[in-house]
């Protein structure tokens, strides 16, 4: 099967490889029909996450059509099409049966403080992913669900994780009624956790970011405020003028590792991968929030320590919440969400590219080049 | 009369909830927290995830898994993407077996080891019917494509700032490796 591999930071293509097998009785092989590139993927990408290897295909965001089950599975068979949540999880471990499915337990020997994920290292269990012809997805009677009729293809891959954690996002803020949210990062998780907020009665929704495009977004989409950091000298000092001095009751860090800095953070993080990310999105978050309000973070960060401003977090009496989102606990909900029109995940596909093009894909997406927000992968054999 | 952090007073809305659902669809049907699925953090219901409830059966070990030693035991299922292989293969076995996830020792020696399997990797490739190509791997080419210089200038970007490093940090070690291998073909052709 043709499938994108990774051959080194900032180096993919895509090549055969041989098509995924049962290995257990609980698995599915699953022909991939559309698949995303997500923004956590470029920390594979640059080779900010350990433990990364060459050959290992990426993709935690896809939908297809179950081509084979394994002896056990009793609720799919070929011919199904499914989307794949991006957390590979058992159901039945301590974490899975109190609901947290991103920290299941029996997935990942690789670690303890990540569950399993698709295509994203051997750190979080050593899983091919969606970014392929075909994808082994194991506990096929637990992730995958049936991709409703009435929903829209495009719709469905973007539930398999940047629209579950952006609605998660906006739940661990503990948004009350008239509460200011702040996001940062206008990328698709940014988007739809600003959206969630109106969803639970937020009164003000402010998006930050630097690229233009993506505020613009922001303001049809999510229906927010927006400032692009890049024409103030301090965004805090901003959010502070413009939240009447008292900082905003919730803010959201969506934007993670890839977070630019300032030259240090970027060198350290970015280039010699000596933190887990570079922390400026995260420190602002703390600094512009007001004392004893909420900060969620959704942004990915790699397992290394970064040069988070806690000192200031306690200070303030912060509540930090975070968690890789299981996804498969947010879809019912989200369901109705969308088939009610209260969410459309699809109007942020931005790019619609073949396999075979992948590397463009990526350098696109990474470069921000186009006005990218999310592109989609077409496999051949879709 | 002094402002809004120096009194009891919550600053004034913008927009009453009337206003605010009628101007965006959906508004306030989340507002309950009884409605918002990953609240509370955790519920125990065993059922919630539909799977069967027994522990999983175990996937073969066909061969030997490296696994944190913060597990107890192998998990039942886990992922074959990419066995370890090579000097990268022995460090990773090596940061896992004597470093836990506490220690940076294990990140650090994962990264050294993602590193040396690019080079090992680069350098195989060499020797195969498919070298790499740094020109087509790093899809660079879409810069002439997807409007890489009007994507990029004059519109305020923070990163640009940075970017001229990445040319380096993708380009350096290939201009080295040619170098290095030019100056020992001369002297090989010297002889």
């Amino acid at each position: 099967m043709r499938a994108m591999v990774y051959r080194g930071p900032y180096r993919i293509r895509v090549e055969e490889k041989d098509r995924p097998k049962i290995e257990h009785p609980g698995d599915a092989v699953v022909r991939v029909t559309r698949a995303a590139i997500c923004g956590s993927d470029l920390h594979l990408y640059h080779g900010m996450l350990p433990d990364t290897r060459v050959g290992s295909t990426f993709g935690h965001e896809f939908i297809g059509v179950v081509d084979e089950v394994g002896a056990a599975v009793r609720t799919l068979k070929p011919g199904d099409r499914v989307m794949v949540p991006f957390n590979v999880f058992c159901g039945t471990c301590y974490f899975c049966a109190r609901g947290l499915y991103a920290n299941c337990h029996n997935v990942n020997p690789n670690a303890t403080a990540v569950g399993g994920i698709y295509g994203y290292s051997h750190t979080t269990g050593g899983y091919d992913g969606g970014q392929a012809e075909f994808v082994r997805v194991p506990f096929a009677d637990v992730g995958p669900t049936l991709i409703p009729d009435w929903m829209d293809e495009e719709d469905a891959v973007l539930l398999t994780d940047a629209t579950a954690t952006g609605y998660f996002g906006a739940q661990l803020g503990d948004i009350a009624e008239g509460d200011v949210v702040v996001v940062f990062g206008a990328g698709p998780v940014g988007l739809v956790a600003a959206k969630s907020a109106w969803l639970m009665g937020a009164g003000r929704v402010i998006v930050i970011d630097h690229l233009e495009y993506r505020l613009e977004k922001a303001r049809t989409f999510a229906h927010a405020e927006t400032y692009n950091f890049a024409e103030y000298d301090d965004i805090v000092v901003q959010l502070k003028k413009a939240t009447d001095h008292l900082g905003a009751d919730v803010v959201i860090d969506a934007v993670g590792a890839e977070a630019d800095g300032n030259f240090l953070q970027h060198v350290t993080a970015a280039k010699l991968k000596l933190q887990g990310g570079s922390p400026i999105a995260l420190n602002w978050a703390i600094d512009s929030v007001r004392k004893g309000g909420t900060v969620s973070v959704m942004g990915a960060y790699g397992p290394m320590f970064s040069a988070v401003k806690f000192g200031d977090a306690l200070n303030k009496g912060l509540t930090l919440r975070m968690n890789q989102c299981p996804v498969k606990r947010q879809w019912p909900r989200l369901f109705e969400h969308v088939k009610n029109g209260y969410l459309k995940p699809s109007e942020l596909v931005t790019h619609r590219i073949p396999l075979e093009h992948i590397a463009e894909a990526y350098h696109i997406f990474s470069a921000k080049l186009d006005g990218c927000i999310k592109p989609l992968i077409v496999p051949n054999a879709a | 009369m002094p402002s809004t952090p120096y009194t009891s007073e919550r600053p004034p809305r913008p927009e009453s909830n009337d206003q605010l659902r009628a101007r965006i669809p959906g508004w306030g049907v989340d507002l309950d927290p009884r409605d918002r699925p990953a609240v509370p953090k955790e519920r125990l219901d065993p059922a919630l995830a539909g799977a069967p409830g027994e522990f999983p059966a175990r996937q073969p070990e066909e061969q030997p898994r490296e696994r944190s030693i913060e597990h107890a035991e192998l998990t039942p299922v886990f992922g074959t993407s990419c066995p370890p292989k090579g000097l990268s293969g022995v460090i990773r076995r090596y940061a896992y077996g004597q470093y836990s996830e506490g220690r940076a020792a294990h990140w650090l020696l994962l990264l050294a080891a993602d590193r040396v399997d690019t080079v090992e990797s680069t350098l195989r490739s060499f020797v195969s019917t498919r070298p790499d190509n740094p020109i087509t791997q790093t899809g660079v080419l879409s810069e002439f494509t997807h409007h890489g210089i009007g994507s990029r200038f004059g519109r305020k970007r923070a990163d640009v700032n940075h970017q001229w490093l990445d040319p380096i940090i993708v380009g350096a070690p290939w201009l080295l490796a040619g170098a290095l291998a030019y100056r020992i073909a001369r002297r090989v052709a010297g002889r």
